[in-house]
């Protein structure tokens, strides 16, 4: 009881001095209280019910059943295995490509904030109409994509839009293409912050130009990149937008779905609201648990510079 | 700005940058020349297996179909309307929080950085349903305040973050300095902090913006009456016709997109020395 009396005293005594501080962070926690944690509240409560379209006002709390239902589909499995690929293969190009770029725009280059400038604008874009603009570019027939590979590359024709394989891939190019600016503006700003005389050191030091690059670059570019990185991984995993607006809905057949494609595929076409409510749980746990080990494992090599 | 060169590079070497740099270049603007493209043929040609950038026998008629024959003034005012509010909105409260948790060693300051950052992990999915029901009950269903206050909340996290990370980078002495001189403290913060932190200010309006004028699930979910609809929300109209309106909807892609690609032109600069994502620790 004492314990919690001088827990309390110990919070309201720092309520007092740093009041200023609660006053700057509460209009912006309660707008995010109200939209985001509120319905997460809800949803927790609704993935333990059995709502969907025949019990929509007579539900009933059913316990874990739809966690249980969630893990023994096998549809699940294959498609987290999809999500997963669907994130690592992204990010992995975002980051490269974006890197690349970021090195070779961070030297003296005739037109270099032209280019840089025109490299930013796939992020400008509005990702629905990215997404929309390259649909119609894998169009079978009329698609630049195919025209341009028979007219110059001489290569077949490619069913990007109606197999599971093309689709997928088509998803993923309009997604490397609309993220990769992000990690390169970033990346940037990092190389600008890397101070020039150790290249100076380095020089005198006799150290050639690959050696630069892999002792002093990129270990100083690595603590900036992390957070960005962490945060492509959460925004790919739950990129609805891309795979949805390509795919049409997970064409064909349902076979491009990733997991938020998919369960917005349960709320809005098959009204299984409790299923989908438990299935949001569950890719929320599997994102927590990637952040957390992935912050961690790099914490753990952050003494290392 | 620093450099990364000494040595003078090999012409080899020279021309392989630029081989690449264009060769991507070209990659990343050819499909926004393409939509331009797309928006300037004549109704019979939209099907063609033409390569050409400017189509024959260009003409402006999706424009001037998109202007005079559809609401397209309407849902262009209600945008700026809701990513105008969402903007202000998201930089005066992004801009305070990320201070509190920059300058401030409070209880429940990493907890709070955290769960910042945690509700990025929520599917969109997760907060349509419970968002919908209780706007209705708000009776803030169809109605650009509950679209405001939506989007707000989804921008804020990387708002806050950004800001932080901003404000990590102002020397603490400075306000220390202005107190002395007998500053309030939020004096200190509002006329020493913030003017040196407008290149953060800047992207965090961009990105406030951007998150608004482009987004359609949320909006879709919210608002029904079509008076009220957003530019995404009317081009998603022309689609669900697709074959017969792809003229149009290029010509509208290319509308909603210049603004913020104007938008990121001017800003390119400020991008690269503003964005900042701050850490949990320090």
């Amino acid at each position: 009881m004492a314990a919690i009396v001088t827990t309390v005293q110990d919070y309201l005594s720092d309520l007092k001095k740093n009041r200023l501080a609660y006053y700057y962070i509460t209009p912006a926690f309660l707008v995010m209280g109200f939209v985001i944690l509120y319905p997460f509240l809800y949803n927790i409560v609704l993935s333990l019910t059995n709502m969907n379209l025949t019990h929509f006002r007579n539900w009933r709390i059913i316990g874990l059943e739809q966690y249980v239902r969630v893990f023994s589909s096998p549809d699940f499995y294959s498609i987290l295995l999809k999500t997963i690929i669907w994130t690592v293969v992204n990010v992995f190009f975002h980051v490269t490509i974006g890197v690349s770029l970021a090195l070779l725009l961070n030297r003296p280059l005739w037109g270099r904030s032209i280019f840089r400038t025109l490299l930013i604008l796939p992020w400008a874009v509005p990702q629905y109409i990215t997404a929309l603009t390259w649909r119609g570019m894998f169009q079978y027939r009329y698609g630049a994509i195919n025209l341009i590979l028979v007219k110059y590359f001489g290569i077949h024709q490619i069913q990007w839009l109606s197999t599971p394989l093309g689709a997928f891939s088509a998803a993923l190019i309009t997604n490397i293409w609309l993220g990769f600016p992000f990690m390169m503006v970033i990346a940037l700003g990092g190389l600008q912050s890397i101070p020039q005389e150790l290249y100076e050191a380095a020089e005198v030091d006799g150290a050639g130009r690959w050696q630069q690059l892999r002792n002093i670059t990129l270990p100083l570019l690595k603590p900036i990149m992390i957070p960005a990185i962490s945060l492509g991984i959460i925004w790919t995993f739950n990129n609805f937008n891309v795979i949805w607006l390509v795919s049409n809905g997970g064409q064909p057949a349902d076979s491009t779905h990733i997991l938020v494609s998919y369960v917005y595929k349960a709320v809005f076409n098959y009204y299984r609201y409790g299923y989908a409510a438990a299935l949001s749980m569950v890719i929320f746990g599997i994102l927590l648990i990637i952040s957390v080990r992935f912050i961690k494992q790099t914490k753990g090599t952050k003494g290392a510079y | 700005m620093a450099v990364t060169r000494l040595r003078k590079d090999p012409w080899w070497m020279t021309a392989g940058i630029y081989t690449i740099i264009i060769l991507f270049t070209i990659i990343a603007v050819y499909p926004i020349l393409r939509v331009i493209s797309i928006s300037l043929r004549p109704g019979n040609l939209l099907h063609t297996t033409s390569l050409r950038l400017i189509p024959e026998n260009a003409t402006l008629q999706a424009y001037l179909t998109l202007f005079t024959k559809k609401p397209f003034l309407r849902w262009l005012l209600n945008s700026t309307i809701v990513s105008g509010m969402v903007t202000i909105l998201g930089v005066a409260l992004a801009s305070t929080a990320g201070y509190a948790f920059s300058r401030f060693k409070f209880r429940g300051r990493e907890f709070g950085m955290i769960s910042v950052i945690t509700t990025q992990m929520f599917p969109v999915t997760m907060l349509l349903i419970p968002l919908f029901i209780m706007l209705i009950y708000l009776h803030l269903y169809d109605t650009f305040l509950g679209l405001v206050i939506a989007y707000s909340a989804t921008v804020l996290p990387f708002c806050i973050w950004q800001m932080k990370g901003y404000y990590d980078t102002i020397p603490v002495s400075l306000e220390e300095a202005a107190r002395i001189d007998g500053s309030s403290q939020f004096g200190a913060f509002y006329r020493i902090v913030l003017p040196l932190a407008a290149p953060a200010l800047v992207i965090t309006a961009l990105f406030s913006f951007m998150g608004s004028w482009s987004e359609y699930l949320v909006a879709a979910v919210i608002l029904n009456d079509q008076r009220l609809f957003t530019l995404p929300l009317g081009l998603k109209q022309f689609q669900s016709n697709f074959s017969t309106e792809w003229g149009l909807y290029a010509a509208g892609a290319v509308m909603v997109s210049i603004p913020v690609i104007i938008l990121f032109l001017i800003l390119s600069r400020w991008l690269i020395s503003g964005l900042t994502l701050g850490s949990v620790k320090e």
